[in-house]
């Protein structure tokens, strides 16, 4: 075979091409110089953003991810650039999005010398990483970029770092080629499926009465939404969603039951705790959607189906664990199961959601006070893009409403910070959500809070003229902390009054059209004006200032126990 | 499930790689679980390193973190088993000095008795060295403590599983692209009925 001559960094543009990388967002800085210098050369083949902060880097990364399906691409420098990928690193760890993470490092003869701008990321990001590696030669370059897109993106994804010494990226070196990995012998992406355990699950779900499904990213990740469909369709089950979930079955299927947890819907909680068999596809049991662990669906055998073996009995024991890709065990279900006619069992669903509204959605959706409220701003943005649009969010109030209101027709289209609870997240990730998805529509909605911890990416948006329109639902605090102090520590405002800049005119300064809308007669042409716009966008709307998130479970209680008021 | 804290002895089998301490020890730092003993040598298979690390915990604790442990990439396998599940020992020095010993006839009598050997034996100092459980080689150093014991060290304990066959014909498996069920799940699963009891 002829080899030719090709430096480390090149070599790493070698390999993102190989891989199918169209972006990458990234910074550069000393240590990855000679990368930033070969791409010079690369930018007919790779696109690169230059965003504004590493941390709005790789969250770009991640919203490119989420809505693409592919594995999102991260240069930053060493030293200060790789530490600020920490927060994004975690936040990717925990809500298992593929990520490959490129960072530079001094030269390989300074390692352990605190050279300038050396910092130790191997170890700092050991805990937040699915795996990471330090590349001190560049012919090693190959055959780690294989390995770490291989290891991003299967199994269960998630995130992975190469550091990169300066020499190594120098270096010249006989270039063999690029093999993509399929094999690492000491990983096994998923388990083998076991029949036993398939034939369990569903004679368990055939002799169950009330079945509840509840349903994770695992069905995204696994690229498995039609045969959840199927299977779905075929047993007839009530479907309820955690908010990573969110979209991958649309908002309006008559087996959707709306949203579990803290903040989720009413039926699909109380009923948690009432439902004789749960079936739980590729989710994990967080604590938020679990409320109190030792009273969470004692009543009935739970069935978890998941890819990653050290997610079954990690938090709920399960009496039928079907470890496997869900993409390939949910058909297999499927096949087995009876086709059953629940309307009985989807009726009781609908009887609390009609009292939801009542007591709860109504008032939001149609305030009688003269405040504008988060709900009734998502409707607004729902009655125009239909649920055709890839919703954004930040963390926080306006998080748990867009996922409890806003409307989807299809999958990928919810970004959010699951997990790890980012606030800065929303802004960078509609940035890389728009670039991940260049033909949707992308809404970042985003609060007071939220926006100010990453608003220096508006300069992203200006520089690379990326159509994202960011609404700003502002009620002048740190809602939900402002929240839990009213509803647990005796209305203590402790730092939760947050002011904010004349939103317009920033972003008038970084060349995005904005307006700000206080009137509820303002609302729709507002929006409207926004989605119609050509280009970026950012719509400030004042909400109420002490509306709470509810139906709630408070911590420390039982899903049984969630709170209308 | 039996539930109370005892020794378990996790064995786990990597590949060789710088770092992989350290990814092994935070998941236990990070659940403030301490590591009781820990060695980490070659296998008997090339290039397959091998930890032998000792916790005191619950079953439950230890499953988990066991699962942890192989879900890291460059872990092949990971293996829990309590005391009666293994064969262990360590290995224990003692430094004493030479006069101590050649004047005392009782020291020699003690050394037989634990079945003790000198490693070295210089003018000033003598190296004894003991194996056997915690409780044995602690028994010689309280022993020898009153007779001028200069220095102690003991090692990490080091075990092997009855049940266990070896793992070069794993690995040949291990290589293949579709391995077979035993590498890829755990025993937990076939055990399920004894072990969920709620």
């Amino acid at each position: 075979m002829e080899t030719k001559q090709l430096t480390g960094s090149q070599a790493v543009l070698e390999a993102c091409i190989a891989e199918g990388v169209d972006t990458i967002f990234g910074y550069p800085g000393g240590a990855i110089m000679p990368i930033y210098d070969a791409l010079y050369d690369y930018a007919d083949k790779l696109k690169h953003v230059l965003v504004r902060h590493e941390q709005g880097g790789i969250h770009a990364g991640q919203g490119y991810a989420r809505t693409s399906g592919k594995v999102g691409v991260v240069f930053a420098t060493s030293g200060p650039g790789a530490t600020n990928l920490v927060t994004g690193l975690a936040d990717a760890m925990i809500d298992s999005t593929p990520l490959v993470c490129i960072t530079g490092q001094v030269f390989a003869h300074l390692l352990g010398t605190d050279a300038f701008q050396e910092t130790d990321i191997i170890n700092i990001t050991m805990p937040v990483t699915k795996w990471n590696y330090q590349i001190t030669d560049a012919t090693e370059i190959p055959h780690i970029l294989a390995k770490a897109f291989y290891l991003a993106k299967t199994g269960r994804p998630g995130p992975v770092l190469i550091d990169i010494t300066k020499n190594a990226q120098f270096q010249s070196f006989d270039y063999q080629g690029y093999t993509v990995c399929n094999h690492v012998r000491s990983y096994r992406p998923k388990p083998i499926i076991r029949q036993e355990y398939i034939d369990e699950a569903v004679q368990l779900i055939n002799e169950a009465k009330k079945p509840l499904v509840i349903f994770g990213q695992g069905v995204i990740l696994g690229k498995a939404e039609n045969e959840f469909k199927q299977f779905i369709e075929k047993s007839g089950m009530p479907a309820a969603w955690t908010i990573l979930a969110l979209s991958a079955m649309p908002t309006d299927h008559p087996q959707n039951v709306g949203m579990l947890g803290m903040h989720g819907n009413y039926g699909p909680n109380v009923l948690t705790n009432e439902c004789d068999v749960l079936i739980a596809v590729g989710m994990r049991f967080d604590d938020r959607v679990t409320g109190r662990l030792d009273k969470y669906a004692k009543q009935a055998k739970i069935i978890h189906l998941d890819i990653d073996p050290s997610e079954i009995d990690k938090n709920l024991l399960a009496h039928v664990g079907v470890w496997g890709d869900c993409k390939e065990t949910l058909p297999l279900l499927t096949m087995g199961i009876e086709q059953k006619d629940r309307s009985e069992w989807l009726q009781v669903f609908a009887g609390y959601a009609k009292e939801e509204y009542e007591q709860c959605i109504k008032d939001e959706m149609y305030p009688i006070s003269e405040e504008m409220t988060m709900a009734e701003v998502i409707q607004a943005v729902n009655e125009i893009t239909k649920g055709d649009a890839v919703m954004v969010t930040d963390v926080g109030q306006h998080q748990m409403v867009t996922c409890r209101y806003a409307k989807f027709n299809q999958t990928r289209s919810n970004v959010t910070s699951g997990g790890l609870g980012t606030m800065g997240f929303g802004l960078p990730a509609a940035i890389g959500a728009k670039f991940g998805a260049p033909e949707r529509t992308v809404i970042a909605v985003i609060g007071d809070g939220g926006i100010q911890m990453t608003l220096q990416e508006f300069g992203t948006i200006m520089q690379t003229g990326v159509e994202v329109k960011v609404m700003i639902l502002n009620n002048q605090f740190l809602g939900m902390v402002r929240q839990w102090q009213q509803l647990f520590m005796d209305k203590r405002y402790s730092f939760v009054d947050i002011e904010s800049p004349d939103y317009v005119m920033l972003a008038n300064s970084y060349k995005i059209a904005a307006a700000k809308v206080s009137k509820r007669e303002d609302l729709v042409a507002a929006v409207t004006k926004m989605l119609d716009h050509k280009g970026s966008y950012v719509l400030e709307v004042m909400v109420g200032k002490e509306n709470n998130v509810f139906p709630m479970v408070p911590q420390g209680c039982s899903v049984s126990e969630i709170r209308l008021k | 499930m039996e539930n109370e804290k005892q020794e378990f002895t996790i064995t786990v089998y990597t590949e060789n790689q710088v770092g992989l301490l350290n990814r092994i020890a935070i998941i236990f730092s990070r659940r403030k679980i301490n590591v009781e003993s820990l060695n980490t040598s070659p296998s008997e298979v090339q290039g397959i390193h091998r930890f032998t690390i000792v916790v005191v915990e619950s079953r439950e604790v230890v499953l988990n973190i066991v699962r942890q442990i192989e879900k890291q990439v460059e872990v092949l396998k990971a293996y829990y088993n309590t005391n009666d599940e293994i064969v262990w020992q360590e290995l224990a020095l003692y430094k004493v000095l030479s006069d101590e010993i050649t004047e005392k006839v009782k020291v020699e009598r003690l050394l037989r008795e634990f079945g003790a050997r000198a490693v070295a034996i210089r003018k000033d100092f003598i190296v004894f060295e003991t194996t056997g459980h915690r409780e044995e080689t602690n028994k010689l150093m309280e022993a020898l403590a009153p007779f001028g014991l200069v220095e102690f060290v003991r090692s990490a304990r080091v075990a092997i599983i009855k049940e266990s066959a070896g793992f070069h014909e794993k690995l040949k498996d291990f290589e293949k692209s579709e391995p077979g069920i035993e590498l890829v799940e755990n025993e937990f699963l076939g055990q399920r009925g004894n072990v969920f009891t709620m």
